[in-house]
């Protein structure tokens, strides 16, 4: 099985997601994101989705709780190159991501980061 | 002899006869759109596959002998109605030959014999013109449709990091994915994180369109880009709070000069003028 990386930058992690993601990824993705934020106290985490050309609901759903247990953690999260395709399939899923924030790329969500206080 | 081999030899005999008259009554019709020499050569075309089909042994337009008849009624049928005849027009031309035909035959009684046989075979000629003539208005329809599609969704790039949909027409679900589409194409191209959807040439927002304008800021939000609306004219002012949609949290804008300066104001730029407006 694959594994995402989570790799870190400053007081952020950067999580770069390069492959389709299957249901159980995502899980194993939301539980190491959790222990590597606790680990390292980071302030802020980057959700690179770039890549990802599919989304169906449970993804959307992981996204939001990923988002959600970051927060929880007192971590700022932001996800960042979503493409027009995924971002419409969200929308008619009525996935808004509340609370998440999203930037255009990964240098302005840094940037982001960095001017809410939390960043590297 | 059979009723399609008289019917061929009643056509046939009379043509010198039926010809002239036919053109005439249709030309006549047409009231000189179409040049009495270009509807003679149009329709003594359709005469000779008609009596060659005729001939054939059939009066059964359905049949294998009629396929060159059917396919030349229909290129006729498709050239007037692209040069905006009236259906009225259009299928008159095959109706005359009944005229004409009854003209022809004068006081013979044997022609009336034959009558209700031809009169079935123009009539079901009349239906595929009318059949073709509707088919042919549609596929006009739809291409002007698409290429209203086309014309009203321009993305038009204001600052650096600034972009505008100036919307015209009413928004239905078709036209809304493909502004979405382009928006947040357009987003990702030029590297822009402001847009501003401008709906002063909508002409009227119901709660659908107010759905799929909110769709489509929520899509530019989860690219990361922040989106205004703006261009609201006061009476929609009022519909969208009489009908009681909620545009929560997005902000909206009267008029496009206001929401270039916030955006600018948000983008880091400072807009003023050249001159205190008191000093002129």
């Amino acid at each position: 099985m694959q594994q995402i990386p989570v790799l870190r930058v400053g007081d952020a992690l950067l999580v770069s997601i390069q492959i389709d993601l299957e249901d159980v990824t995502a899980v194993e993705l939301q539980a190491a994101l959790a222990d590597r934020i606790v680990e390292t106290g980071a302030r802020g985490v980057l959700i690179d989705i770039s890549a990802l050309e599919i989304v169906d609901s449970f993804i959307g759903r992981m996204l939001a709780s990923i988002a959600a247990v970051a927060r929880v953690l007192d971590t700022e999260t932001v996800v960042v190159g979503m493409r027009p395709a995924v971002a419409i399939t969200m929308v008619e899923l009525g996935l808004s991501l509340t609370g998440v924030r999203t930037a255009l790329d990964v240098e302005r969500g840094l940037a982001l980061l960095r001017a809410a206080g939390a960043g590297a | 002899m059979s009723k399609a081999e008289r019917l061929a030899d009643l056509l046939r005999s009379n043509e010198a006869k039926l010809l002239p008259a036919w053109t005439g009554t249709v030309s006549a019709g047409l009231r000189g759109r179409l040049s009495p020499a270009e509807c003679q050569r149009d329709l003594t075309g359709l005469f000779r596959v008609l009596v060659t089909a005729l001939e054939a042994g059939s009066s059964d337009v359905g049949a294998e002998a009629f396929a060159e008849t059917r396919a030349l009624l229909e290129e006729l049928t498709r050239v007037r109605a692209g040069q905006g005849f009236s259906p009225r027009e259009t299928c008159l031309a095959v109706f005359a030959l009944k005229d004409a035909v009854l003209d022809a035959a004068g006081d013979d009684v044997a022609v009336y014999q034959d009558f209700p046989a031809l009169s079935r075979l123009v009539d079901d000629l009349g239906l595929l013109a009318f059949e073709t003539f509707v088919a042919a208005r549609e596929q006009i329809i739809i291409d002007q449709a698409d290429q209203l599609l086309e014309l009203s969704t321009p993305v038009v790039k204001l600052w650096d990091g600034v972009v505008a949909v100036p919307l015209v027409g009413t928004l239905d679900s078709a036209r809304t994915q493909v502004v979405m589409e382009k928006l947040l194409q357009a987003l990702v191209d030029t590297g822009s994180a402001h847009a501003i959807i401008d709906i002063t040439g909508v002409p009227a927002v119901d709660t659908q369109v107010a759905q799929h304008l909110l769709k489509t800021v929520a899509a530019a939000r989860l690219m990361g880009a922040d989106c205004l609306i703006s261009g609201i004219r006061p009476q929609i002012a009022q519909t969208i709070v009489g009908l009681g949609i909620e545009f929560g949290d997005i902000r909206t804008k009267a008029t496009m000069a206001d929401a270039l300066l916030s955006t600018l104001r948000a983008v880091g730029v400072t807009v003023e003028r050249a001159q205190p407006r008191g000093d002129r």
